[in-house]
């Protein structure tokens, strides 16, 4: 593992504000999501080669997400995220952290410099826009959603869903 | 880190005695082709640790993925119900390829199932069954498929048969 530089995301703070392409000609500002939780799943790349992988297996999740929005962050650029998004039948957002390149992540402490990518790293931002949980996995291990269910269990807000 | 949950008991199914010293659940879909991959190198490890492993598998269908996953499952549950989940369950990873409705029917009709059985899986009857697994397997931290776990902890290591075993044997 890299050393990770300080992460200005921390629990308790507000979360950075950024506003990233979301399509080709659409962009999607943290702040627009205020109202509801927000979930940060920053990825290194699309077109992971295993076919249960991090982006698809949240995809199957969203009915157990409830209110909550989930997002995913990569340095990929807006075509490959609207084609991966499409071949995988993705029902949230991708953002291109493309240009300049890993910016968000580095706001949010999570870039690799070594390779060029996003870490695999999750935020619970609350309906306030307040960082309430994070978590950085190793790149190799797929961290699953167990830690953010709880992480949405114990936001102070009524949740909807089960 | 990732726990089970809920831990294993009476409801799940079992291969091995539940208090064996190693007791391993596959979270799995019967589509995925890794969960494929994984299906002989499991029954190797099945048959070199005998009676001190007890294997487990729940329904982890990645529908978006896989059409027919669900489906699947749900057959093998109804196959549960007339004591015959284990044939169904090898049947439908030794003929992956042939998932779609048709070919569950004739599974199923070499199984044993009768006509009302058929339709009452066609029909849905079996998919709760199939849903609280998979959302005990979003809790207990699945990360994938297949995903293992081992005495309760996920395991990310590799699932090859050596490697298990070699696993298993040390824990013992």
């Amino acid at each position: 593992m890299t050393n990770l530089p300080a992460s200005s995301a921390a629990v308790g703070q507000a979360a950075p504000e950024f506003t990233l392409p979301s399509a080709p000609g659409r962009n999607l500002s943290l702040s627009e999501l205020r109202g509801h939780p927000v979930v940060l799943v920053f990825y290194p790349a699309d077109w992971s080669p295993v076919c249960g992988d991090q982006v698809a297996l949240y995809n199957e999740m969203l009915p157990v997400f409830g209110d909550a929005r989930i997002v995913g962050i990569s340095v990929d650029g807006v075509w490959s995220h609207a084609a991966f998004a499409r071949d995988r039948k993705l029902g949230f957002p991708l953002l291109a952290d493309f240009e300049p390149k890993g910016e968000v992540a580095r706001r949010y402490g999570v870039y690799d410099a070594g390779s060029g990518t996003a870490e695999r790293a999750l935020f619970v931002i609350d309906a306030d826009g307040v960082v309430r949980w994070q978590y950085v996995s190793p790149i190799d291990v797929n961290p699953g959603a167990d830690g953010i269910l709880e992480a949405l269990d114990q936001l102070p807000h009524e949740r909807s869903g089960s | 880190m990732s726990e089970l949950k809920p831990p294993v008991g009476p409801d799940d199914h079992t291969q091995g005695p539940l208090d064996a010293p190693i007791v391993l659940v596959e979270y799995g879909d019967y589509e995925c082709p890794y969960c494929g991959e994984a299906y002989p190198e499991l029954k190797a490890v099945q048959k070199a640790m005998g009676d001190s492993l007890c294997f487990v598998f729940r329904n982890f269908p990645l529908s978006q993925a896989h059409p027919h996953a669900a489906r699947a499952a749900e057959f093998a549950e109804a196959a549960a119900t007339i004591g015959r989940f284990w044939e169904m369950h090898d049947m439908l990873y030794e003929n992956q390829s042939a998932l779609d409705d048709r070919s569950l029917i004739g599974y199923a009709t070499q199984l044993g199932f009768d006509q009302a059985l058929i339709e009452s899986a066609l029909r849905g009857d079996f998919s709760t069954r199939v849903r609280r697994d998979f959302a005990s397997g979003v809790r207990s931290g699945v990360n994938g498929t297949p995903s293992l776990f081992v005495n309760g902890r996920r395991y990310d290591g590799p699932r090859d048969a050596d490697s298990l075993i070699d696993l298993f044997e040390r824990g013992k």
